[in-house]
């Protein structure tokens, strides 16, 4: 048995102090015993001489100053791998909570992973496909990429993600090599319980690894809940070949749950008090994302967020944003007319798209198409500020054409149902079609070929 | 012995040692990660760890290299990836895998590499700082030259004969002034902080071509001038910073990629690779040194990264090119000191930031410049900073700081990056303080009336900024017909010229020349059609005509290499607004 230290130095907050330590390294994991037996884990966040500071994973209630034996395991946080993480469940320190026992290990990893060298990745190019026209006509997803849904507390976010895993198709694949990782850092059980419902019904229940971390439970396991999830996420993908799709849900939570242990540890606050290093801390889960040359897995990350007070530009969706390859945004306007998905087309974007369209991807026309319907629905929200001020009878025709695209567009093209799956080309000639009611002039663009190819005002009709 | 005595994440203190000197690179631990003295007092010293901590515990060794944090100047630069410590990440790949590991000690420059090296002196001649003693092809588009360092100078007194040499083999000996022998190799080493000396700087007067409209033509930038090129997330920064590279008429880019994504730098691997210049007919990575220091990688490494770009592009600047550095994003560098202060316990400034951040940055930016080197050759370096300012808002202390120091600002508009209005270049929001500096040059080299035309496109557009403020309250159907055609023409202006398609064969690179014709061709659609109006035209009726939809066209319809076709379409128009006013008048009878 390894020393145990007796008593603590100091409890505040998540954190623990002890005093004259020595032999220890840093970001190395000690086991907390209580005089009750039952034990904490814990992570050394600093260390001054012979004084070390440590998070306790589980929380500091019913720590005191003498009732605690600490020991040491000398290696940083890891977490046990093996292909039967599947279909199996696990606390946010990636303990099984689905009473299924533990989990026998092929082999053991740091759960905060190491910076991918940027020579090591290759480009990602594969489209997924899925079946939701507003992401795969003009928020195209591509295998690889990090794409996160900025979204507002009420907002049908969960229904989208939960219909992008069902739908999710990767051209030509078979299903065998798909599953799903899936992270819930401080969500209602209610919304843990829909997820695991749902992946059910749609039958995929046994290709997900699934972390829980619910609005009580303890923070210093939400902020290690996504480093679990992305630790399976790349040992699937990268050792096993597997295309996953990691799910994280509520990002906001977890930097909320990073403020907090900051604050404990007396750091000094940057905006809105959230540590100085949270765009380096999102990076290094974001970053995980990708395809590695020579592997055939893929790692694509779908992280949920919910902006508070629908604010794009409050630091966890700005941070983001500007980590990931783009974003979907949900608007509130859209979900109370009744829209679904209320995705809102002008601030989505992927960034990834441009390389993953068109011929031999999806379809030539593809970047056309969606460029125009940008601009023209860009035009519709001039159309419509202008229509608030001198009313809509007195717009221009061409104003009043944009104002009735606008309607089009929402309802038929960004509106669809849950479990309505459609085709790249069933969206595209969709999207043309609502192109074609607004007078080809309009269409600036366009290429005059392409234009006279897919401009057909006979296919608008059917608006009427 | 010197040993860690406490460590909080990437700051590393040592007790009661005076072995240290400021910015003295270390080696931290037993597995030697890569550190930078940042703070000396009597009871500590304190150290910046430039890879991931895990793992080191207190009372390993700490050994000092008895020199500052270094970049290794020499054949072998170009066409290389390296992170934030001139690491190159290929070598790091083979040591380690996918993924990059800790205490990797790597040299910068491959030493088994042999260079065609031809000796430009012989004994007994003698050499100043900065005297080019030996050449060697290191592409085919770029000789690389070996100066004597800028702190040495003396008689040759050996000279190798011409051959194949790797970067560490001594091709050259000279004496200095006391007799001490020095020995000269391919390469040199020069700390990074501190910039490379130079005769003089000359004064700015040449653009850098970049074949963007809006920039060449609206915002100029001058060869040695500095930009800055700040917008929200998805506005396009990095999108104008690859175009930049791609196209812009410097003889090398370094491309500082500094807390960004990690396919973004595999996106620049792989397209650079693909694409050719046109001017030298090779791939664009034979001009090219890219830095790395993506989001999750260690971020004490991020500060220096920008360091080290810089002075790899004075390096090749005092041989006698003109470099261009984009550094993507100069904010994430501020955040880096924004975390290293808040470890070091600092007292912060607005935001959390150091109050040091406005003097780091303006170092920075004034490292840049059109200079004459020690050699006596004219060379430039150009930076172009992006800055990501937190929440779009341009009164954050980054923002506002760089303003400060540069002199170009190319600020990037969210509205219009959400009508995939590219490059989302706001004209009104932004400036350039260059264009007095160019004048001359555009008129000499393009043509006369380039100002005169580009002054008339911009007071177009500022004058269409007025209207539209009276169109949001009213609606344009009520405008009169001169100012219904301002706001057409401007939109021509807009969409046909500031807007501009990177993915296009043509439209992705546009020569001056047909940037000039082209503003011709709009501004001569305006005459025109203005004096078909004031003769009682309906502007209306030219609109229907569809020409100024030909004019918008006219950028992907006319090809870059037939200017001729620009008289066709001046014909065209004449002979359209006649036909338009033929027809009117036919009517009236």
């Amino acid at each position: 048995m390894a020393v145990q230290y007796l008593g603590l130095g100091e409890i505040n907050g998540p954190l623990i102090a002890l005093e004259n330590v020595t032999g220890i390294s840093y970001d190395e994991v000690a086991r907390i015993r209580l005089d009750d037996g039952s034990q904490r884990l814990g992570r050394v966040v600093q260390i001054d001489g012979t004084r070390a500071v440590l998070q306790v994973f589980e929380g500091t209630k019913g720590l005191s100053l003498k009732n605690t034996r600490t020991a040491f395991t000398g290696k940083p946080m890891e977490m046990a791998l093996s292909e039967e993480l599947l279909g199996r469940v696990f606390s946010g320190a990636g303990k099984p909570i689905d009473g299924l026992g533990d989990i026998y290990a092929e082999k053991y990893a740091d759960i905060n992973g190491r910076p991918l060298n940027p020579v090591a990745r290759s480009y990602p190019r594969n489209y997924i496909n899925t079946g939701i026209s507003s992401i795969d006509a003009l928020t195209t997803l591509i295998r690889g990429q990090k794409l996160p849904i900025f979204s507002g507390s009420g907002l049908s976010h969960n229904k989208l993600a939960v219909q992008i895993v069902r739908q999710a198709r990767i051209a030509e694949e078979s299903d065998q090599n798909f599953a799903v990782v899936f992270a819930a850092m401080g969500v209602k059980n209610d919304v843990a319980d829909y997820f695991r419902r749902s992946f059910e019904e749609s039958g995929v229940l046994q290709r997900v690894v699934m972390f829980l971390n619910l609005a009580n439970d303890p923070i210093i396991e939400r902020i290690l809940a996504p480093k679990c999830a992305l630790t399976a996420a790349e040992y699937l993908a990268f050792e096993k070949n597997m295309h996953i799709l990691v799910i994280l849900t509520d990002m906001t939570s977890y930097a909320e749950a990073l403020r907090e242990f900051s604050s404990s540890k007396g750091e000094i606050p940057a905006r809105k008090g959230y540590p100085g290093y949270l765009y380096s801390d999102l990076a290094s889960l974001y970053e995980r994302a990708g395809v590695i040359e020579g592997s055939e897995g893929s790692i694509t990350q779908i992280p949920i967020l919910t902006m508070p007070n629908d604010d794009i530009t409050h630091p966890i969706p700005d941070l983001t944003g500007y980590i990931t390859e783009g974003q979907i945004v949900l608007g509130r306007e859209l979900e109370q007319n009744g829209v679904y998905p209320p995705v809102s087309v002008l601030p989505s974007l992927s960034r990834l798209m441009k390389d993953g369209i068109g011929e031999g991807y999806t379809r030539a026309d593809h970047s056309d198409c969606a460029n125009q319907l940008f601009a023209a629905y860009a035009k519709v929200q001039d159309a419509r500020s202008l229509a608030s001020v001198i009313g809509e009878d007195e717009l221009s025709p061409l104003d009043k054409a944009y104002l009735r695209f606008g309607r089009l567009f929402e309802k038929h093209f960004v509106n669809q149902g849950t479990d309505e799956n459609r085709s790249i080309e069933e969206t595209l000639d969709l999207g043309w079609a609502l192109l074609s009611t607004l007078p080809r002039s309009a269409l600036d663009r366009v290429d005059e070929r392409v234009l006279s190819e897919k401009y057909d005002p006979q296919s608008a009709a059917k608006f009427e | 012995m010197n040993t860690v005595f406490s460590i909080n994440g990437p700051v590393v203190k040592v007790k009661d040692t005076s072995d240290f000197f400021m910015m003295e690179m270390v080696y931290v631990g037993t597995r030697r990660l890569i550190g930078e003295v940042i703070g000396v007092n009597s009871e500590e010293t304190t150290i910046q760890v430039y890879e991931v901590t895990t793992g080191l515990a207190p009372g390993e060794p700490v050994v000092g290299t008895g020199a500052p944090v270094s970049a290794v100047l020499g054949p072998g630069i170009i066409s290389n990836i390296f992170d934030g410590i001139e690491r190159p990440l290929k070598k790091i790949e083979e040591l380690s895998g996918a993924y990059v590991s800790e205490g990797a000690n790597v040299d910068c420059l491959d030493g088994e590499k042999k260079w065609q090296v031809t000796l430009k002196v012989k004994k007994g001649d003698v050499l100043r700082a900065g005297s080019i003693y030996a050449v060697c092809p290191e592409t085919p588009v770029i000789e690389h030259r070996c100066m004597v360092p800028p702190n040495m100078s003396g008689e040759v007194v050996f000279a190798a004969e011409d051959g194949e040499y790797r970067v560490n083999d001594v091709v050259c000996r000279i004496k200095d002034s006391e007799g001490a022998e020095h020995e000269l190799t391919l390469c040199h080493k020069w700390p990074i902080k501190q910039p490379r000396p130079y005769n003089k700087k000359l004064s700015i007067d040449r653009p850098l071509i970049t074949g963007q409209r809006v920039i060449d033509t609206i915002l100029p930038i001058a060869k040695g001038g500095t930009a800055a090129v700040p917008g929200g997330f998805g506005t396009g920064k990095t999108m104008t910073q690859h175009q930049l590279a791609k196209w812009c008429d410097a003889d090398i880019i370094v491309y500082i990629g500094c807390g960004e994504r990690g396919n973004e730098m595999t996106q620049v691997l792989e397209e650079f690779s693909g694409l050719i210049d046109p001017k030298t007919n090779r791939p664009l990575t034979d001009r090219t040194v890219l830095i790395a220091n993506t989001s999750n990688m260690p971020v004490a490494a991020r500060e220096a990264s920008i360091y080290t770009g810089i002075t790899i592009a004075e390096y090749y600047r005092d041989m006698g090119y003109h470099i261009a550095i984009m550094a993507d994003s100069t904010s994430r560098w501020a955040e880096a000191l924004r975390e290293i202060s808040g470890r070091l316990e600092e007292m912060p400034a607005e935001e959390g930031f150091p109050a040091y951040l406005p003097s780091r940055l303006a170092e920075f930016y004034e490292r840049a410049g059109y200079v004459q080197s020690l050699c006596e050759a004219e060379g430039s370096v150009t930076i172009i900073g992006a800055v990501s300012p937190q929440g779009s808002d341009f009164s954050e202390p980054v923002t506002q700081n760089t303003k400060r120091f540069v002199r170009c600002f190319w600020a990037l508009d969210k509205s219009l990056a959400y009508a995939r209005h590219y490059p989302a270049i706001n004209w009104n929001d932004s400036y350039s303080e260059y264009s007095d500096d160019l004048a001359e040059y555009f008129y000499k080299n393009v043509d006369r009336d380039f100002l005169p035309c580009r002054q008339r496109i911009t007071s177009m557009l500022s004058e269409e900024n007025k209207l539209m403020e009276i169109v949001k309250l009213i609606g344009a159907d009520v405008l009169p017909d001169d100012q219904k055609l301002v706001i057409e023409t401007a939109r021509v202006i807009r969409v046909g010229f500031l807007q501009q398609n990177a993915y296009h064969k043509d439209d992705t690179y546009v020569p001056m020349d047909k940037q000039f014709r082209m503003m011709k061709t709009i501004l001569n659609l305006y005459d025109r059609s203005r004096e078909a109006v004031e003769k009682g035209l309906p502007f209306n009726n030219i609109i229907a005509t569809g020409i100024f939809e030909k004019v918008i066209k006219m950028k992907y319809d006319i090809p870059n290499d037939k200017p001729k076709m620009f008289i066709d379409l001046d014909v065209e128009i004449e002979q359209t607004i006649k036909k338009a006013e033929k027809a009117h008048a036919k009517e009236g009878r």
